[in-house]
């Protein structure tokens, strides 16, 4: 195996400006035009070329996964995870190594021209090599969106829970989209944490913007609820379509103990009856 | 041993809570709250708990337990002062304190007592 990997870091080590020219060449084949003008392919691939190089002459092993071979895969990680950041795809950032193949075993034939056999395996051993490179990217790749999700999903979260001062003494918290459990803790928090610092009696939870109400929700709800009045605040549920009505009606959840109304304005003006204002409509209108 | 002080204002008991919550120390709390109301004639009781962070299941049924307590025995009981993640905590145990009226804080809760009915 040793001399194997041996002969072809003599061959990356001896031909590297060639095979830079032949893999930049192969790179721009297949990416899309634009794209191979936006970053610095031939700085990559200059810097790639002789960490190989130099790697693959220090550790006889050929697994990625070895300690001889971490500056090479944190040079992919690197770039893989630039790649995500403008907007590449997978095949695209795999394909940075996989170009570098077909110049390889060019230059590898060309050096073991007198010996086919050794050839072959040579061209095998550097193929699986470069096909655990090429899979080391897209993991990174895959990981790295994996995170940009992740961080999107907490700002959702976090974005999609206002809660609002309508009134002296009234909140409202427009609900929008589904309620799962996780949600709905950051929707308990936010809500009872305001109740704190504006000292309001009545919390209107608005649910227009929740497309479904299944069982699982109203529960959710019903805790919220539970939990403010615990606080010593009143919640009135708002913005209850008909669908939603007859959904609730027959999934026989109990909502007797909590006041509804169908619209926010309705349940505005009883929220101000209740905080001892009141709206008056001028003469005229 | 420690003991939570149980305060008079005219007819009504004033309860502030402002020491860790053990088992015993609630145990105690129940038993001089419910001879006070008796002995004092009390027709209100005022728990405020708002330097209470942290609940677990038994503490949470004491504070309920408390109040239930002292409506028995006719006074109005109100528990006030309650922090966002002690009542989490409680919904989460399924402590929803049916029956017991809460209030925002110690001013709100007063005015609550003071109202007749």
């Amino acid at each position: 195996m040793s001399n194997k990997s041996t002969q072809l870091a003599a061959v990356i080590a001896e031909f590297q400006d060639q095979l830079l020219e032949g893999w930049l060449a192969g790179l721009e084949s297949r990416l899309h035009r634009d794209k191979s003008k936006t970053i610095d392919l031939r700085g990559q691939a200059a810097q790639f070329l002789p960490l190989l190089a130099e790697t693959l002459q220090q550790t006889t092993s050929t697994n990625i996964e070895d300690a001889g071979w971490v500056d090479v895969r944190q040079l992919l990680a690197e770039i893989s995870q630039a790649r995500v950041r403008q907007g590449f795809t997978p095949i695209e950032t795999a394909n940075f190594v996989f170009a570098l193949k077909e110049p390889i075993f060019e230059y590898l034939r060309k050096a073991l021209v007198d010996n086919p056999l050794q050839a072959s395996e040579e061209i095998a051993t550097a193929s699986t090599l470069f096909d655990n490179l090429g899979l080391y990217t897209i993991d990174v790749y895959q990981k790295a969106r994996e995170q940009i999700i992740l961080r999107q999903q907490q700002e959702l979260l976090e974005l999609s829970t206002p809660v609002v001062q309508l009134w002296q003494n009234v909140l409202a918290l427009p609900l929008i989209g589904t309620l799962d459990s996780s949600r709905t803790q950051v929707v308990m928090e936010s809500l009872l944490q305001k109740i704190v610092e504006t000292g309001a009696l009545i919390a209107i939870i608005d649910i227009t913007g929740v497309p479904t109400v299944d069982t699982l929700v109203a529960q959710h709800l019903l805790k919220t609820i539970a939990a403010a009045r615990l606080m010593g605040a009143d919640c009135i549920i708002s913005g209850i379509r008909p669908q939603i009505a007859q959904t609730i009606v027959h999934l026989g959840v109990n909502l007797e103990d909590v006041v509804t109304k169908a619209t926010l304005a309705d349940a505005f003006v009883v929220a101000l009856q209740r905080a001892g204002s009141s709206i008056q409509l001028t003469a005229g209108r | 041993m420690e003991r939570i002080p149980i305060l008079r204002m005219g007819r009504l008991l004033l309860v502030t809570i402002q020491v860790d919550m053990h088992d015993r120390l609630a145990m105690a709390l129940q038993e001089d709250l419910t001879n006070r109301i008796v002995k004092d004639r009390a027709n209100g009781v005022l728990i405020d708990i708002s330097a209470l962070d942290i609940v677990d299941s038994f503490i949470g049924r004491m504070i309920s337990d408390t109040a239930a307590m002292a409506k028995i025995l006719d006074a109005k009981t109100v528990l006030v002062g309650m922090q966002p993640a002690v009542a989490i905590t409680l919904v989460e145990l399924g402590l929803t304190l049916e029956g017991v009226s809460t209030a925002l804080n110690v001013e709100l809760g007063m005015k609550m007592l003071e109202q007749p009915g």
